[in-house]
């Protein structure tokens, strides 16, 4: 198994990469978490490109009512780059959940397709420039507002329901 | 229509009376015996996987369990098939799918549901995007399991056989 | 068949979701004569949220749901869930438990290769390889359920161990079904991948290459042959991977033929590892020390005898501390499979993402069948494996 430490080193090229741009990193296991703002977040997906994270494992937005916002994080890895494959590069960023917009990051890494097509099915987060942000999983006549969101209720069991 | 026959004249609508004569015959006790035991060897299910459950299904179609041993083969096209099996969970979109499928197929036209998740939903009974199948399709044998081993499958294949033999199965909609 | 398409040469045909070629999706191909102009898959027909039911169960309620998608292949899913909450907690499962998961998760992936065999041959016509290839995926279910008591969905791997320990006389039996499967395999060289037919139809089809296959995030075989030597168990070893001597199998070719070779060679290789781990499994608990001291007092002979566990009662209320994160991946048959859990401090999920390897493959439906004949789709799509309940979750 691959040690801390071995992130460690891949820390410190991806905070250089990111020079320039505000940033939070930090180390949890093989991933490294990067948090940015929105307005930043292109820019950090090219810089990550550019290092050699060539894809995107995981596109997942979480609903956070409680703060009012909604969280986007990519889980970005690199298939050509063996000193990379171990590693899993976390983006996140934050967006008010009532007006949830991120540019998208699709041109950078097309891998996202799918996957930000599905997060704004789920969520209502907004792929700015998304080629087609359209039905993917739910029926056509879906009603109500985006099923992941917290506001979305289904019938629980147990004494908690 | 009017036609005439030595002498007698009919009125009325010949072919209706005919398709009722045939439906009164086919009711009759000999041949209506010989039919079902007919149907009951050829029970040829659509090639219809509605979810995971179809992996068990297909197990049960193969070497192991054999099903075609019971004259139960999967075939191709609505058109050909009497039997569907519903494989599991029926979600909104593919139930629409499952009654598009289902009137297409000619009768006597029998339904299975295989899987926990087609008796009342499963372990997905709380799910928002999914249909109980006794709601839109008059199943006859459910399977219970999650999922339902081919033996099962084999078994239910069994019991609606004797209930086409016994006359309980008619799979005809009038 | 239905409708116009785009222009006035080109024909929109709709196909499935009930079709011959085993499928919940419907794949809606503009045609232009009998070529593919493009193709759109239109999934979501086993859409069974999951995501969202993940947040209404407990960490161990949850382990069930997440076999029901990928049925083929549950150990390999459930293994990686399980990771993802070992994470969150940090229990670290004791070494015989890491072998037991890796010998299950390699018992699953020749079944499940052998799954994509069969119904590879159905979408080709070939009704032998179906009806051998699911004849001898019986053997490793068989072998599975001595060890677990299920035929597929196993729920084997709990957070801090697994359910059973080793039945007696489980090595020797072993033994011969691998022997049995080798002696099989050259069978299916001459029957199938030697075949005319097959290799007309399968080869140079649907070729993908390395560039295409990285860019588009493409997983698991589908990934190695087009010559990308990327492997979870490789890049970023867990359970009993790291003392294990496996080779990661490639092709360079990217077409449909190599996709389905590669699974082969994966069928071997699972063999070979499976070999190792029964000669070299250590001895010692198969549950983290933490839980196996909550067992009540009652059940530890019984538990000692039979070497199966009865579940505390701590583990249907864990509680990851609140604000916990985890991401855990793992090589699940079909490919790499990603999970994403985050924790509120509550025994549910906050957050449950399960990002499969049929989700990230659906993009290769309209990459690889652009200009390819009608005829053709089937062979792409048999040599993916899709399997569409695993992409809709």
């Amino acid at each position: 198994m691959a040690s801390g430490s071995e992130v460690g080193e891949v820390a410190a090229p991806i905070e250089g990469a990111l020079s320039g741009i505000s940033s939070e990193l930090s180390v949890r296991g093989e991933v490294v978490s990067i948090r940015v703002r929105p307005e930043d977040l292109r820019e950090a997906a090219e810089r990550l490109l550019r290092l050699g994270f060539d894809h995107v494992k995981a596109v997942t937005a979480i609903d956070r009512p409680g703060e009012g916002i909604i969280e986007v994080v990519y889980h970005a890895s690199s298939y050509g780059n063996p000193g990379l494959t171990g590693i899993i590069a976390e983006l996140r960023t934050s967006v008010p959940r009532d007006d949830p917009r991120v540019p998208t990051l699709t041109e950078i890494w097309p891998s996202a397709l799918y996957q930000e097509r599905e997060q704004w099915e789920m969520l209502g987060v907004i792929f700015e420039g998304h080629p087609e942000l359209e039905r993917l999983l739910l029926p056509e006549d879906f009603g109500g507002p985006p099923p992941l969101r917290k506001d979305f209720k289904i019938p629980t069991e147990g004494i908690n329901a | 229509m009017v036609c005439g026959l030595s002498g007698t004249v009919l009125v009325g609508n010949l072919e209706r009376s005919a398709r009722r004569a045939a439906r009164w015959l086919v009711e009759r006790t000999p041949v209506r015996g010989i039919r079902d035991w007919g149907i009951k060897f050829s029970l040829w299910p659509v090639h219809f996987t509605t979810a995971c459950c179809g992996a068990e299904f297909a197990a049960a179609s193969a070497p192991r369990f054999d099903a075609e041993r019971f004259g139960f083969l999967p075939f191709v096209g609505p058109r050909q098939c009497n039997l569907m099996l519903i494989e599991g969970t029926l979600t909104r979109k593919m139930a629409e799918a499952a009654v598009w499928v289902y009137e297409q197929m000619p009768e006597p036209k029998f339904v299975m549901s295989m899987g926990a998740c087609a008796i009342d939903g499963g372990i997905f009974w709380n799910s928002y995007n999914i249909v109980r199948p006794k709601d839109i399709l008059p199943v006859e044998v459910f399977v219970p399991g999650c999922p339902p081993r081919p033996e099962a499958v084999a078994r239910s294949i069994i019991m609606l056989q004797k209930r086409i033999e016994r006359g309980e199965s008619v799979g005809l909609r009038v | 068949m239905s409708g116009a398409g785009s222009g006035e040469r080109t024909l929109e045909l709709l196909i499935g979701p009930q079709h011959p070629a085993s499928g919940h999706m419907r794949l809606v191909a503009e045609v232009d004569g009998d070529v593919v102009v493009r193709l759109r898959p239109d999934i979501g027909y086993v859409h069974r949220t999951v995501e969202k039911i993940a947040e209404t169960k407990t960490y161990l309620q949850t382990i069930p749901l997440i076999e029901r998608p990928p049925l083929a292949d549950t150990a390999n899913h459930n293994l990686g869930y399980v990771m993802a909450v070992e994470r969150l907690l940090g229990v670290e499962a004791p070494p015989r438990a890491q072998w037991l998961r890796t010998l299950l998760a390699e018992m699953n992936r020749i079944h499940s290769h052998l799954y994509g065999l069969g119904i590879h041959g159905i979408m080709l016509g070939s009704s032998t390889a179906f009806m051998w290839a699911f004849g001898d995926r019986e053997i490793m279910i068989e072998m599975a359920k001595r060890l677990t008591g299920a035929r597929i969905t196993y729920s084997y791997m709990i957070p801090g161990g697994v359910r059973r320990d080793l039945p007696p006389g489980f090595a020797e039996e072993m033994e011969k079904a691998l022997r049995y499967l080798e002696r099989r395999l050259p069978d299916y060289d001459r029957i199938f991948f030697s075949n005319p037919v097959t290799r007309a139809r399968l080869e140079g089809v649907g070729v993908l290459t390395r560039e295409d296959a990285i860019r588009l995030g493409v997983v698991g075989p589908n990934l190695r042959a087009s010559g990308v030597a990327y492997d979870v168990r490789r890049a970023r070893p867990y359970a009993a991977y790291p003392e294990l001597d496996f080779q990661v199998v490639t092709r360079s070719e990217g077409d449909s033929m190599a996709r389905m070779l590669v699974r082969v060679g994966e069928i071997r290789e699972s063999i070979r590892m499976i070999r190792q781990i029964l000669a070299r499994m250590p001895d010692g608990p198969i549950l983290a020390e933490r839980y196996a001291k909550m067992i009540p007092p009652k059940w530890r002979d019984y538990v000692r005898e039979t070497g199966r566990i009865k579940f505390p009662a701590i583990l249907a209320s864990l509680r990851p501390p609140k604000g916990a994160e985890a991401v855990s991946r793992v090589e699940a048959a079909r490919g790499e499979a990603v999970f994403y859990l985050v924790s509120d401090g509550g025994p549910r999920p906050y957050r449950m993402r399960m990002v499969t390897p049929s989700l990230r493959n659906v993009v290769l439906f309209s990459h690889l069948t652009r200009g390819c004949r009608v005829a053709d789709i089937p062979a792409i799509y048999g040599s993916l494996d899709y399997f569409p309940p695993e992409a809709d979750r």
